[in-house]
């Protein structure tokens, strides 16, 4: 093998059979991927299917925290867990750039295996392309994933109403700032790691445990949670009102974001949920969520109210304001 | 106009410092101000330590704001 | 994992924060008592603190000028936008600066099309920049006030003394004492104090407001940005208010001293020549801006590369000026969320990080 991706190893002959083989396959080692056939078969699967698919452009593609392998599968079981589904099986499709170090494809596909290798999930089909030296930003996954319900669980927004709080499984920004910082071109140095993991093992057994409980569930990517929750607010027709004292941050996140003129509240996460639970059982869902690795710093921030729609927040110093959608990514700014 | 964050030196060089708050560290320019140590606090902005934080003003202030507090008329602390 | 951040958490107590409400609307007269707060960051942290309704009745907190984004003229965007797109300079600029409405375009949309913008957090990561690419023009986008002006020269300086000849300035430098005399002789504002800016005073010290306050009678407090800070500060206004006196004080006192930082100050001497500065929206204020001096023409952007930022009068239906000057409220313009809002902005005052109208729009829909 070369030791840097070529145009060659995207045509279908043999550099591309040898970069599967010799490569791809020593890290998707399963009976479904191996026969290397042109689709993976899955066999016959009981239950109602959720579906649901992302891509993953991270630049850099490695940073403290994880990795570009690791966020495409995480990210993708999250979206099927935050709508109540088990992941079974995704498929990974990789877009590489000529000249892509064979080291950074290895360690990419190491994050993959690990992350299925946690949840239990078959990486069941690929693909490969490879594009000319400055038309790819090293390298692009895609994954689709597919998985089952648990119990027929749907997210129910219509179901939200007064008196159901608003719960976070952990703290806001970690991500973000994991990357931002990693980019090296702001000069900060900041002990943050990113929070991406899966929340299938947090997530899901919630489901059945308060069964009839917990309304709805997202996972708070890009915009953070300050976007997620307008959404949520939308799709629920109702007022939330956040509690600005209990959200959770890392005083390293806060460090960043008081330098840089962020809000944690648009920072993005790849390893938390957003749920809206019923008010009775919130105090315990948050009790058996901090039992767990990733919902230690799970909270309570706030809760469904009377009248109207959309996002507002009781900030520390007694006030309301309204938590609105940004305009764009955050920039570092002076004012 | 004015984002600037209270930090504190934690390393002194030619013109520059390294501060951190929070945990997290930068290097900064300090050619604004003069003889900075280890352990004070500078306000930051723009990569720049623009002015010293006076520990003791500091703690007046929050003195007053205590007695403020404390002798609150309506009762309610 | 959270100990708290020192001289930031011990100022936002809710507790005391109460307490002082309490003492505001005490003091506060039966009409709301009409006060200016000149600095941006203090709206965005008033707006972001969710202070305004907690004194609605009490008082009227009117935003001033001090954004300084939305007092750079267009054509400064077109300017900058030409130093591009004409001389082939890569822009660095603060994140502030993307979004601003010059007469037909804007950097980021320009971005979009090809024109090389680095965000930067500090003007010497720009001298850093031009180090690094000697083939290549630089030109930092030098917008701000007194906090920023010596951190800009800082960088000119440094780029003088490494000898970085690529490295440019394009300057927008605005000074606020002389903006907040306009203000407080201007009879239809009607200022009842001035809620100061709390870096700026640092740099220029407190003394820089007591003609305001001794000539025209007008309370000046200045106060640091937390949430106490501006209620104690808001608070410490009402009360010269009711002594009837009009003095100079001092809320930020661990940061800002009467004299203020005077070795800026000598920098800013040596880098920077008052001049008369054009303000969006209100028009030319003399000896209100900061110019490159001649010893530091070198890394003058206008003169190196003879693009001149021009002022000229606004659009017509932009009220952004009215705003600035505290005339009207954001909510008053009749293009305030019809026509103008943060994605699709009219003026400056919608999309600057503290524009007036930003800050009303994003929080205050309550």
């Amino acid at each position: 093998m070369h030791d840097r991706i070529l145009l060659s190893h995207g045509e279908g002959g043999k550099r591309t059979r040898d970069l599967i083989e010799k490569v791809i396959a020593r890290y998707f080692d399963n009976p479904v991927l191996s026969p290397f056939l042109d689709a993976g078969l899955l066999g016959r699967i009981d239950g109602e299917i959720a579906f649901t698919t992302d891509g993953y452009v991270v630049t850099p593609p490695f940073f403290p925290g994880g990795d570009i392998g690791r966020l495409a599968v995480c990210g993708t079981v999250n979206d099927l867990a935050v709508c109540g589904a088990k992941t079974l099986a995704i498929s990974c499709g990789l877009i590489l750039e000529e000249g892509l170090p064979l080291d950074t494809l290895e360690r990419a596909l190491s994050g993959m295996r690990d992350a299925a290798k946690e949840t239990g999930i078959t990486i069941a089909c690929g693909d490969t392309k490879v594009v000319e030296r400055g038309k790819g930003d090293g390298i692009f996954i895609t994954t689709a994933g597919v998985g089952v319900s648990v119990d027929g669980w749907r997210p129910a927004p219509s179901e939200i109403r007064p008196g159901d709080r608003i719960l976070l499984t952990g703290t806001m920004g970690d991500h973000q700032v994991a990357v931002l910082v990693a980019r090296q071109n702001l000069s900060i140095d900041a002990p943050v790691l990113s929070d991406v993991a899966p929340l299938s093992g947090l997530l899901l057994p919630l489901l059945t445990r308060f069964a009839g409980k917990v309304r709805f569930m997202r996972d708070p990517t890009r915009g953070g949670v300050g976007v997620t929750l307008n959404e949520m607010a939308a799709a629920a027709n109702a007022r939330f009102v956040l509690d600005e004292a209990r959200l959770p941050v890392r005083d390293s996140v806060r460090g960043v974001c008081e330098i840089l003129g962020f809000d944690p509240l648009y920072l993005a996460n790849e390893g938390k949920a957003v749920l809206i639970v019923a008010g009775d059982a919130a105090d315990a869902i948050v009790a058996v969520l901090r039992g767990h690795p990733y919902g230690r710093e799970a909270a309570i921030v706030g809760e469904v109210r009377e009248g109207g729609s959309g996002v507002r927040m009781r900030t520390i110093a007694g006030g309301v304001r309204a938590v609105d959608y940004p305009v764009g990514d955050q920039l570092p700014r002076i004012c | 106009m004015c984002l600037g964050v209270p930090a504190k030196i934690l390393k002194t060089g030619d013109a520059t410092a390294v501060v951190e708050l929070g945990g997290v560290r930068r290097e900064i320019s300090v050619m604004l101000i003069d003889d900075v140590s280890v352990g004070e606090w500078v306000i930051v902005h723009a990569g720049f330590a623009i002015e010293k934080l006076s520990e003791d003003a500091a703690k007046q202030t929050l003195a007053l704001f205590r007695e403020i507090a404390e002798a609150d008329p309506s009762g309610d602390s | 994992m959270n100990r708290g951040m020192k001289y930031i958490d011990e100022f936002r107590d809710p507790a005391t924060a109460k307490v002082l409400v309490e003492r505001i609307r005490r003091d506060a007269g039966d009409a709301p008592v009409r006060l200016m707060e000149v600095c941006g960051t203090h709206t965005v942290a008033i707006a972001r603190g969710g202070i305004r309704p907690l004194l609605a009745g009490a008082v009227t907190m009117l935003s001033g000028p001090g954004c300084p984004v939305c007092v750079t003229p267009d054509g400064y965007i077109d300017a900058a936008i030409a130093l591009g797109t004409e001389r082939g300079a890569m822009l660095a600029s603060f994140g502030d600066m993307l979004r601003v409405p010059g007469r037909t375009s804007s950097l980021e949309k320009e971005k979009g099309a090809g024109l090389e913008v680095r965000v930067v957090y500090s003007p010497l990561d720009a001298v850093t920049l031009a180090a690094a690419t000697p083939d290549r023009e630089v030109v930092f986008l030098g917008v701000g006030f007194e906090t920023t002006a010596p951190a800009i020269g800082g960088a000119i300086k440094t780029a003088s003394v490494r000898g970085v000849k690529n490295f440019t300035v394009l300057p927008s430098l605005r000074t606020i004492p002389e903006a907040m005399g306009v203000l407080a002789s201007d009879p239809d504002v009607r200022i009842e104090g001035f809620l100061c800016p709390a870096h700026v005073s640092a740099v220029i010290g407190t003394d820089a407001y007591r003609a305001v306050a001794e000539t025209r009678g007008i309370p000046c407090v200045v106060a640091g940005f937390e949430p106490l800070d501006i209620l104690m500060g808001i608070s410490m206004l009402l009360r010269q208010k009711k002594e009837g006196i009009a003095r100079v004080e001092n809320e930020y006192s661990r940061v800002a001293t009467t004299t203020g930082n005077r070795k800026a100050q000598a920098l800013m001497r040596d880098v920077f020549v008052p001049c008369d500065a054009g303000w969006r929206g209100i028009g030319v204020i003399p000896g209100s801006g900061l110019g490159i001096s001649d010893a530091y023409a070198a890394f003058d952007a206008e003169k190196k590369f003879g693009i001149p930022v021009v002022f000229a009068q606004e659009k017509t239906a932009c009220r952004c000026g009215d705003v600035l000057k505290g005339k009207i409220l954001p909510a008053d313009c009749p293009l305030f969320g019809n026509g103008c809002v943060p994605e699709e902005p009219y003026g400056p005052c919608m999309v600057s990080s503290e524009g007036s109208c930003a800050a009303y729009y994003k929080y205050g829909a309550i």
